[in-house]
């Protein structure tokens, strides 16, 4: 019998391909305070950061296993002074890097050091187009700091790829953010719908659009798409809320990401702490292989063997796996339930509830006041989402 | 864009070119993404170094796999390539 099972797990684990992108959050400080960040609402209670040599661990293992892609992310990455001897290190080891930032501490200094580590590619985000709202939307005054991080990321030959989440309050003026991403010159431009995790989902009624205003961004960017070609990419991402069917979510659980926090947790997504039952694994303990291939977190749901009715005997269950775990736990209270975006979902009325409160302006649930991320409103919140 | 035995190709800016054990294949890379290349993919590719012309890197191919006739699959592939923004040409 042990040796059967022994061939078993070796063939499962010739099956499960290698965690080929590696999201770094190397820390959740952050200068700013998005109402929706994806950081988990309890992030101030995860204070202890890995240090530099266990970064390095971490990085060598999953490179060992066949990561190749590497971001680094937070949080406000620039926040850690070793930064650059972290990006060196996955420079050295053949990782493609990828810095997600949103510029702030971003200085000439900084990004010629960052260039000389081998950094390949910067994700710049934005809040808005404009500086009353970019300073509104993230509660700090850094509308002209990112101008100028857009300059010298630029200037360092880096291709421009901007990022800028959408929601209700923005979302109008997708026209003035378009044309700030062809003013700063961006080759990649990301659009894309607030996805409700996290901070997001504590402000979910307030940050919903309507079909309305969805349609009209939509309609926008593909004017836009026709009458500048091809010089800017440009993505544009619906919030989930409004389809029928939910998302691939990560491509698939454990299959292609691995995501470690900023205390050393290593999660097949980066909201996936949220979930309960589960002990997801931490690098100070357990190596990257046997966190991969062999730790309950990760082989929880991984595949379609853990699935429930509707998902188990629907026949688009591996087109998209189930959907999103976070997403089921949070609004059908069991994350081995269906994605409740699916309207196969017996919950997923509450999805539509949420999307038609969103068509009516005005409505109590969208005047809340929003709640901005913060350490001192984590702790009061003291709640995973 | 068109590809004559005189183009010479390199990888495009913003995309690397690099084997890789884990999945036995060349990938490309760039900007939070990857794309594995199939075989002749990755041996025509990994020959763009902005030094070899389409003609070298095709008799440079033939030699290598004892092979002939490589010479359109190759300015197919380039031309398909350079519409992707794998390879620049001078």
């Amino acid at each position: 019998m042990t040796d059967l099972s022994e061939a078993q797990a070796a063939q499962e684990a010739s099956t499960i391909g290698p965690p080929l992108w590696l999201l770094a959050e190397v820390t959740y400080r952050c200068p700013l305070h998005c109402v929706y960040c994806y950081n988990p609402v309890d992030f101030a209670k995860h204070e202890d950061e890995l240090t530099t040599e266990e970064w390095f661990k971490v990085l060598r293992e999953a490179r060992a296993l066949g990561s190749v892609q590497c971001g680094f992310s937070g949080g406000e990455p620039m926040l850690r002074d070793d930064l650059e001897l972290l990006v060196a290190e996955a420079h050295r080891l053949g990782y493609y890097t990828n810095l997600l930032t949103s510029g702030v501490g971003l200085n000439e200094k900084r990004i010629d050091a960052l260039k000389e580590a081998g950094l390949d590619h910067i994700q710049l985000s934005f809040q808005d187009s404009t500086r009353e709202m970019n300073d509104f939307l993230s509660s700090t005054r850094t509308f002209d700091l990112k101008r100028r991080a857009a300059d010298l990321i630029k200037s360092r030959g880096y291709p421009m790829v901007m990022n800028c989440t959408i929601h209700r309050h923005n979302i109008d003026h997708i026209e003035a953010i378009l044309q700030l991403a062809d003013d700063i010159d961006a080759e990649y431009v990301e659009l894309a719908n607030t996805q409700y995790y996290g901070w997001a989902q504590v402000n979910r009624d307030q940050l919903l659009p309507s079909r309305e205003q969805l349609e009209r961004a939509e309609r926008i960017t593909n004017e836009w798409r026709e009458k500048h070609g091809n010089k800017m990419k440009l993505f544009f991402v619906v919030p989930d809320y409004y389809e029928k069917r939910p998302k691939k979510c990560m491509n698939g659980w454990g299959n292609i990401f691995l995501t470690i926090t900023p205390d050393g947790r290593a999660l097949p997504c980066h909201t996936a702490r949220m979930l309960p039952g589960l002990e997801f694994p931490s690098v100070r303990e357990m190596g990257i292989r046997e966190v991969w291939y062999e730790s309950e977190g990760f082989n929880r749901y991984r595949g379609t063997g853990w699935m429930k009715e509707p998902c188990s005997s629907c026949p688009e269950k591996e087109k998209d796996y189930g959907g999103c775990r976070c997403q089921a736990y949070m609004i059908a209270n069991d994350p081995a339930a269906a994605d409740p975006v699916c309207d196969k979902s017996p919950f997923h009325h509450k999805i539509v509830a949420a999307v038609e409160q969103a068509q009516i302006p005005g409505n109590p649930q969208q005047v809340k006041p929003l709640i901005y991320r913060g350490p001192k409103e984590s702790l009061q919140l003291d709640r995973p989402f | 864009m068109t590809v004559t035995t005189a183009s010479v190709p390199k990888i495009g800016r913003h995309f690397r070119i690099q084997w890789e054990e884990a999945q036995k294949a060349y990938v490309l890379l760039y900007p939070e993404g990857m794309v594995k290349l199939n075989q002749s993919a990755g041996e025509i590719l990994k020959r763009c170094s902005g030094e070899a012309s389409v003609a070298d890197i095709t008799a440079d191919l033939e030699q290598t796999f004892n092979a002939q006739g490589l010479q359109q699959d190759v300015i197919n592939f380039v031309e398909l390539a350079l519409q992707q923004k794998w390879v620049e040409t001078t």
